[in-house]
């Protein structure tokens, strides 16, 4: 037997235990990944492993990570398409398919974040949402102007918004208007007349302020602590509970 | 523990919609914490199990926070539509 015929006799039964090997650990992860035949602990596990291996089952992963991402975010555009019907649907795909295409990055970049508290799947959607759910609020926003002079509340308190409607009352507009100028800084009071009266959505004033959701909450959050305080001496609101 | 819901509710004499702009008045988390526990607190809720208890002051961040209340109700919805987590 010359040398080059062993060498292929011999490798030959290999290759194609490789390649079975290989249909079958393909085939046992996107049973794994669909979760049709697994527990929901046993689905995540695959999940991770496919993410964090190599190869064409990474890049598989990848895909059908991608596409539970698209499918999350069309759902969340499915449900603010009412109040995005001037939006062509074409517009709506793309923005879609961006917050997919950011959510797949955020995920892949947090991998070892996830603490198996939830399903893999749930924990990736919510990066989905987060993302779909941003773009939409900055896409609703993004030709209609955000006022940002704390001095001239409550003249830009915008007449058309629920909040302002339900504040009508003159007597509690007065006290809250008071409140808002003795208690509160003049950023408090930027982000507090925008988010809460004018329902500014937190993201697009973060964009507008190029600051993010978390710093700009911290700010209302303070501001509502001071103004509790304030109106609640004057018993128009209940205080601080535990 | 109450709900900033419920603690702004449980004294009628005190205007509601003043209460709402004011927000929850008892212990909340942050918009980042919420992000991060918002998959454990929905599939909580999906088994029937006490979130609230399991993880206490998301519910009041979501009473005073409009986007991630929208994004935890739509979690809630997107995993209900999958089917139970429990296996």
């Amino acid at each position: 037997m010359l040398v080059g015929e062993r060498e292929r006799t011999s490798v030959t039964p290999v290759t194609w235990a490789g390649r079975e090997e290989v249909i079958y650990r393909h085939r046992a992860m996107e049973r794994a990944l669909e979760g049709s035949e697994v527990s929901p602990s046993e689905q995540s596990r695959a999940w991770l492993t496919a993410l964090r291996g190599d190869g064409a089952e990474r890049e598989r992963a990848i895909a059908r990570l991608h596409d539970l991402l698209l499918r999350a975010a069309r759902f969340e555009l499915s449900r603010r398409r009412a109040a995005l019907s001037y939006v062509r649907g074409d517009e709506l795909e793309d923005i879609a398919t961006q917050a997919a295409d950011d959510a797949l990055m955020a995920v892949l970049a947090k991998l070892d974040d996830y603490r198996g508290a939830s399903r893999f799947t749930t924990w990736a959607y919510k990066f989905a949402l987060l993302e779909a759910g941003v773009k939409l609020r900055r896409r609703a926003w993004q030709d209609r102007e955000v006022v940002l002079d704390p001095e001239s509340w409550p003249a830009v308190a915008d007449p058309r918004s629920s909040a302002h409607e339900e504040l009508e009352q003159a007597e509690l507009l007065e006290a809250l208007r008071l409140a808002v100028e003795a208690e509160l800084t003049p950023h408090q009071r930027q982000v507090f007349v925008a988010l809460a009266l004018n329902e500014v959505p937190i993201d697009v004033l973060a964009e507008r302020l190029n600051t993010n959701r978390n710093a700009l909450y911290k700010t209302l959050h303070d501001a509502r602590h001071k103004l509790r305080r304030k109106l609640a001496e004057d018993g128009l609101v209940l205080p601080e509970g535990r | 523990m109450m709900t900033g819901e419920a603690m702004a509710k449980q004294d009628d004499k005190h205007n509601p919609k003043l209460e709402r702009l004011l927000g929850p008045r008892g212990y909340e988390l942050s918009c980042d914490e919420c992000f991060e526990l918002l998959d454990e607190y929905v599939e909580l809720e999906l088994q029937g199990a006490d979130a609230d208890e399991h993880i206490p002051g998301l519910r009041s961040h979501l009473y005073g926070c409009p986007a991630c209340r929208e994004e935890h109700e739509s979690l809630l919805a997107l995993v209900a539509r999958d089917g139970p987590a429990s296996a």
